[in-house]
């Protein structure tokens, strides 16, 4: 389903973001991706959303290929993969209906749908009653959760999460990620970056692929 | 209809920055509006003073009337010649008693008549320019019978340097007005687009298409476009009426040049807007 095979990313005067990183994620599987600051994780994230391509290797999703999907054919993969960032990117000003509402508009949902099909994601994510609230005025937890309900408006078959409990305190934390292991076994697929190593130890069932100065150097189910 | 109601939205949402943005751009084409109507009333004194521009050939007392009538129907021919008048020797002294009341004493009181009989050469607007009164001029020189001929030859050089000085003018500071116009509405519009960004990003990051995300845009940067340029055709408007009334006359602009000054102003927004999201686009 994701496929990373000898990726590497090369910038001009940092050098290597990532070298040579090789895995695969499979369909509904849940995974951890940690290491510290500035290890590569956002870089791997960001090369599977095609935000970034690698100046060697290849990264597959669902049949594209990053070396043949061109730059407007982006599309196509954003609206099967959905994407939660640590600062949420919430549209500030719009109330948390409206931030769901706007995903499923700009990608042509019928206008009679995007309604009731919003309300059930936020009721997903356990905040149908604070739909006609604007974000600002919702808590960090309560906007992370309305960050991932915009994310599974596409109803994308995987979830990528760049350190989405980074801004969060301890309780917001286990209901995030509670949300993702419902989300994870209603069978969409998982991948979140964490550099919080007393997260992941939380979950030890849950496979854990580990970056250091952009390789990686531990994939659990290898090991 | 997204891209209609989301480019009106954005209007609703940030009526103080579409307001100032609205304003700048109005301000960069009231400018051009200034300008367009300073050009605009130049022109039209500039025609007005070459309709006066005709060719005088005098003629010798003892010419017969079948050789003016020859020559007459020859110059008339020439097809930068819209009209010859044969102006006698009595109309001319009839004209000066007219035209200089202080000398009509002295023009009754003679015996003779000491003015000349003369052909009066009027030039189709098109022709009103040097080259033509030169060749006019010279054809009418090679009768005989022309004792000379006038056209003001200093008059008519200043006036058509001046014409061509005010068609370099114009050309120059137009250009000149309408890349700053260019650059201001380009500035706004970027202003504009960079306060939506996270917008542009987040239809980016969940699957919009690139036309779909520069749709909207596209549109607010024609209304931006079209709101400003109504604004300065109202303070262009203003301002002539304010002259009219209280300095001198002057002529309103023509209903074609407002037509394009708009159209302008729409298709500055769009590009504006084209250019400012393309960038935007690149980044996410």
């Amino acid at each position: 389903m994701i496929k990373l095979t000898d990726v590497s990313r090369e910038f001009p005067r940092r050098g290597y973001a990532l070298r040579d990183v090789t895995f695969h994620v499979r369909k509904g599987e849940f995974a951890f991706l940690t290491g510290h600051s500035g290890s590569g994780k956002t870089t791997t994230l960001r090369m599977i959303h095609m935000a970034d391509r690698p100046t060697a290797g290849e990264v597959r999703i669902t049949g594209y290929s990053s070396k043949t999907l061109s730059d407007r054919e982006v599309w196509k993969i954003r609206r099967r993969v959905g994407y939660v960032f640590q600062d949420f990117r919430l549209l500030p000003g719009r109330t948390a209906m409206e931030n769901v509402s706007f995903v499923l508009e700009v990608t042509g949902t019928p206008r009679k749908k995007i309604g009731p099909w919003a309300q059930r994601l936020l009721s997903q994510v356990g905040l149908a009653a604070k739909s006609g609230v604007l974000v600002h005025k919702l808590s960090g937890g309560e906007q992370q959760r309305v960050a991932i309900a915009r994310a599974l408006a596409n109803d994308p078959f995987v979830l990528l999460a760049d350190e989405p409990t980074g801004n969060l305190d301890d309780r917001a934390t286990r209901g995030i990620l509670d949300l993702f292991r419902e989300i994870n076994a209603r069978g969409m697929a998982v991948l979140m970056a964490t550099h919080d190593l007393e997260l992941v130890r939380r979950y030890p069932r849950v496979r854990v692929l580990e970056l250091d100065n952009g390789r990686l150097v531990f994939d659990s189910e290898a090991a | 209809m997204y891209a209609i109601r989301e480019a009106l939205a954005a209007f609703r949402r940030s009526p103080v920055l579409t307001g100032l943005s609205a304003a700048m751009v109005a301000l960069a084409l009231f400018v051009v509006g200034l300008f367009g109507l300073a050009t605009y009333n130049l022109r039209l004194a500039l025609t007005a003073v070459e309709e006066q521009v005709e060719v005088v050939v005098y003629l010798r007392d003892d010419v017969r009337q079948s050789e003016i009538d020859l020559a007459q129907t020859a110059l008339a021919d020439i097809p930068e010649v819209a009209q010859v008048r044969y102006v006698s020797k009595r109309e001319a002294l009839q004209r000066a008693q007219q035209d200089i009341p202080e000398f009509a004493e002295i023009f009754s009181g003679v015996d003779v008549n000491p003015l000349p009989q003369s052909l009066e050469l009027e030039l189709r607007p098109e022709a009103r320019n040097q080259e033509t009164v030169d060749a006019v001029s010279d054809a009418a020189s090679s009768y005989p019978f022309v004792e000379d001929v006038r056209y003001g030859r200093e008059w008519v050089d200043d006036l058509f340097t001046l014409r061509r000085v005010g068609a370099v003018t114009s050309a120059v500071l137009g250009g000149a007005f309408f890349t700053v116009a260019a650059l201001i509405i380009g500035t706004a519009l970027r202003i504009a687009i960079f306060a939506r960004r996270e917008e542009i990003y987040v239809m980016r990051l969940v699957g919009a298409t690139d036309a779909f995300i520069r749709r909207p845009f596209l549109l607010e940067g024609a209304m931006y476009g079209l709101l400003g340029g109504l604004m300065a055709w109202l303070l262009t408007w203003a301002t002539y009426r304010t002259v009219y009334a209280f300095i001198f006359s002057v002529a309103w602009i023509p209903g074609g040049w407002v037509a394009a000054g708009l159209a302008a102003g729409v298709g500055f927004g769009m590009f504006a807007s084209g250019l400012s999201i393309r960038r935007h686009l690149r980044e996410v």
